[in-house]
């Protein structure tokens, strides 16, 4: 398609957008055309949430221009964005819960018969084209309440679709999705795209920008770097632009000296959750828990740490016994559990850095069980220099951090504990390129320091990259063991869809 | 009373001046600024122009009146916090009274009488703190359950009798003065003792920081090794033996044990406590706005009845207080948030730090 013939649908030319003395944007260009996937990647921090809500309508841009169709249009609000034809679809959709598919789908629209009533029978069949159009096998009348996120985001396209929507922006839609299901969202996007619809898709796995993408635009400190289309470039030359330097290894990991076994746990069961799970690990070795997600593998990692009950089997550290359901005692064991949920799970939010970075260690930043203010701002100060921590004040909410400096946060709260186990649960999920490879840093600089690591990913490639041995957990059992050297993604992916139960264990 | 206040001048000192201002600039618009202010503003316009209310004896009552108030405030900031509430504080006032009326017509010494009605306060509010951590329902339903139940138990041992053969010497000694000093009574004294030692516990130990977490978000909490359902519980338990020794209190200070007595105090209670900027949805507060809530409603009731104001009409005044209390906060971030230039970009911050940061 010639651009020069038809103007394209959404264009950002030139735009500009401050908060405070923080320049957002600055003068980013950014063409959308019909019938193209594009893709947006740039590091957290790099201005691709302020584009999106510009593109969304919630922020005005300082200067520069929005062109709809050619014509420069000003998006006042949400609702202006969405008669323009844009809808965007978020990583984690909220849907009202208990409506039903279709009336989350033509909320606050519903069609209306001629008694002024709502018209069930047509949003119900409207859904049901709309669904029909995308490929999707989904019952319009069940409540949106325990769709998956996958789900949840598929009913937001649908209702995207029924609006018209020409212009579709996915912000890391995959992000929280397992293989399968990110399969089944490209397979969606490829059909829109074919009926002449615009995409913009954000992610940080490069995988899927390079199956998926027909242009990829680099975005860094706010500003346009590259816009090339996906054949002419290569991972390298996007990880080196977007970071502005040589990042030399996605996954470092160092071969380190294996010690003792650290943990054991034998026979671990939660009725319903997982079953018969054991498994051993080894002081200075990283054991990664693959699998799709529900597999059970956070539920395990939970379980071990004690914040979740188990029916049976045992846990040791060391050889000595932990008591279930006490985190505290896993603490004072050793432990240390990185969530899954950076911001349900491992912060409060509302609290300030300092307080979050040094909530597992009160009593020892106390004297006669008087917390010393002093103490705790200095230790929180040091753990944020250790982990190149990017903050304003130290005493700011941890909110306004960024998603890599707030995971950086986490970390810092546990490790500062000293553990000699170590859980880290999807610890890269929804950061950018360059915090990630100081994760993995970090991560194998401390198993080289003899710290046990179990390590619950869902991308493959740090699983691989990461780990001396991946369990592959499948529907809450550990259906196989694969050494490093055996591991592919075939022989995990197996496992983990259990096609050939065991068949990939040597 | 609050730790942070002396700590600040140390701070002051440190090299790194920037976050000193910034810390004294948060003390000043935290929330239990207005309270305090208004409570200064009070307590002077009362002074000034109300005839009578700078007496001893004036004082001396005032004081009386918000004695079993403040004692119950203190456990309810703490439970409010945590994003709870106890509603059967008075109710358990009330059977505690009941019960140490009981006791004492059966002849029980009244030194063993109130160790006995400690433990039963302590049962109550157990029960409470059982029905919410182990049976997990929320402590809104199960304390207004309670509240009808232990009034009722209240009811079953007294009737409508009165028990009012107290000891003279006991009856006196409740509203003796601390010294000899006229307008000091010694309850006061032991409630400013009560305040500082539950300050502590909130403001200085790693216990008060796990009750905000708690309030904040009780998962990360839990995730963070706390143990947040023995911390409830414990909560619950320490109300019911704060509001039993306030029942005791209350039953020596007018020297009677009634079922219907300090009916609905615990709305005055928990007036107090979101007058003194705790947050009804938990993880902000302090003790000393709590107090400081405390003696601005006992202060405007005090002065309004010396100008001989009806029941009626205090009875309204409270509620209308307590719903400022409420909405103020709102539109106090409602104000500051349309003073700023624009949203603070949550998922986006500066990429160097050194440049500064939004507002």
């Amino acid at each position: 398609m010639d651009p020069t013939e038809v103007p394209p649908p959404l264009a950002l030319v030139d735009v500009t957008k401050s908060f405070g003395s923080v320049r957002a944007l600055r003068g980013l260009s950014l063409e959308l055309r019909p019938g193209e996937i594009h893709a947006l990647v740039g590091e957290n921090g790099a201005g691709k949430s302020t584009l999106v809500k510009t593109i969304a309508g919630v922020h005005r841009p300082d200067s520069g221009q929005l062109l709809v169709d050619g014509v420069p249009t000003a998006f006042g609000a949400p609702a202006d964005a969405q008669r323009a034809g844009v809808a965007v679809i978020h990583q984690e959709p909220t849907l009202f819960p208990d409506l039903s598919v279709a009336e989350n789908i033509f909320v606050g629209r519903q069609p209306l018969t001629r008694l002024r009533t709502i018209d069930r029978k047509r949003m119900r069949s409207d859904t049901g084209e709309a669904f029909a159009r995308l490929g999707v096998d989904m019952d319009p009348d069940r409540p949106a309440r325990g769709l998956s996120i996958a789900d949840q985001q598929l009913v937001e396209i649908a209702k995207a679709l029924t609006r018209r929507a020409r212009v579709l922006v996915m912000d890391e839609p995959t992000a929280a999705l397992s293989g399968v299901e990110a399969e089944r969202l490209f397979t969606v996007a490829r059909t829109l795209r074919d009926s002449g619809a615009a995409l913009l898709f954000i992610s940080h796995r490069f995988d899927e920008v390079f199956a998926l993408c027909d242009r990829i635009t680099v975005v860094r400190d706010g500003a346009f770097v590259s816009c090339d289309p996906t054949p002419d470039l290569d991972v390298d030359t996007v990880v080196r632009r977007m970071v502005g330097r040589d990042v030399t290894s996605l996954y470092p990991k160092e071969d380190a000296e294996r010690g003792d076994t650290v943990l054991e746990v034998d026979g671990l069961t939660r009725r319903g959750v997982f079953a018969d799970v054991s498994f051993r690990v080894r002081a200075g070795e990283i054991v990664a828990l693959a699998g799709l997600v529900g597999a059970g593998r956070s539920e395990v990692v939970r379980a071990v740490f004690g914040v979740d009950r188990y029916d049976a089997g045992a846990v040791r550290v060391h050889g000595t016994p932990l008591p279930a359901g006490r985190p505290r005692a896993a603490m004072a064991a050793g432990m240390a559990l990185v969530p899954e949920d950076r911001r349900q799970q491992g912060l409060v939010m509302e609290s300030s850095i300092e307080r979050n970075a040094t909530a597992t260690r009160r009593r020892p930043l106390s004297r006669f069980g008087l917390l010393r203010p002093r103490a705790e701002r200095d230790s929180a100060r040091e753990w944020g220099e250790r982990l190149e921590l990017r903050y304003g004040r130290i005493d700011d909410p941890v909110s306004t951090l960024s998603g890599g400096n707030q995971q950086k946060v986490v970390l810092a709260k546990w490790l500062s504990t000293e553990p000699r186990v170590l859980f880290v649960d999807e610890p890269t999920r929804g950061i950018d390129v360059g915090t990630k490879a100081e994760v993995h840093r970090l991560l194998s600089t401390l198993a080289g320091r003899g710290l046990a690591i179990v390590m619950v990913s869902s991308e493959l490639p740090e699983v691989l990259g990461m780990a001396d041995r991946v369990l592959v957990m499948h529907e809450g059992r550990i259906t196989a063991e694969i050494d490093r050297a055996d591991a592919d993604e075939e022989s995990v992916m197996y496992a983990a869809t259990g096609q050939r139960p065991n068949g990939a264990a040597r | 009373m609050a730790p942070e206040r002396t700590a600040a001048p140390a701070r002051a000192a440190a090299p790194d001046t920037r976050t000193a201002g910034s810390r004294a600039r948060a003390l000043l618009s935290a929330r239990e600024a207005p309270v305090v202010g208004a409570l200064v503003v009070a307590l002077l316009g009362a002074g000034l122009f109300v005839d009578m209310f700078a007496t001893g004896r004036n004082i001396d009552f005032l004081v009386l009146s918000i004695a079993a108030i403040a004692l119950m405030a203190l456990p309810m900031t703490l439970i409010v916090i945590t994003g709870e509430i106890d509603l059967s504080v008075a109710s358990t006032l009330a059977l505690t009274s009941a019960t140490l009326g009981v006791l004492w017509e059966a002849g029980i010494p009244i030194e063993t009488a109130l160790w006995i009605c400690l433990a039963v306060g302590a049962a109550l509010g157990a029960l409470n703190g059982f029905l919410v951590t182990v049976c997990g329902l929320p402590s809104l339903a199960v304390t207004i359950g309670t509240m009808a139940l232990y009034r009722g138990l209240a009811y079953v041992l007294l009737g409508d009798r009165a028990v009012a053969s107290y000891p003279r010497d006991w009856v006196g000694g409740a509203r003796a003065p601390f010294l000899g000093i006229e307008g000091l009574p010694w309850i006061a004294v032991a409630v400013l003792v009560l305040a500082a030692a539950f300050a502590v516990l909130l403001h200085a130990t790693g216990v008060g920081r796990s009750l905000f977490d708690i309030g904040n978000n009780d998962e990360a909490a839990r995730f963070s090794g706390v143990p947040v359902a023995w911390t409830r519980f414990w909560l619950f338990t320490l109300s019911g033996v704060v509001a039993s020794g306030a029942g005791i209190f209350w039953t020596l200070q007018y020297g009677t044990s009634r079922a219907d007595t300090a009916f609905g105090l615990e709305l005055q209670v928990v007036a107090a406590v979101l007058l003194g900027g705790v947050s009804i949805f938990g993880g902000v507060g302090s003790v000393l706005g709590v107090m400081s809530g405390v003696l601005l409603l006992g202060t405007i009731r005090n002065a309004l009845q010396l100008f001989g104001i009806s029941s009626e009409v205090l009875q309204i005044v409270t509620g209308l207080i307590l719903i400022a209390s409420v909405v103020t906060p709102n539109i106090a971030a409602r104000v500051r948030a349309a003073r700023e230039p624009g949203p603070r970009p949550a998922a986006d911050p500066a990429p160097d730090p050194t440049q500064g940061e939004p507002s």
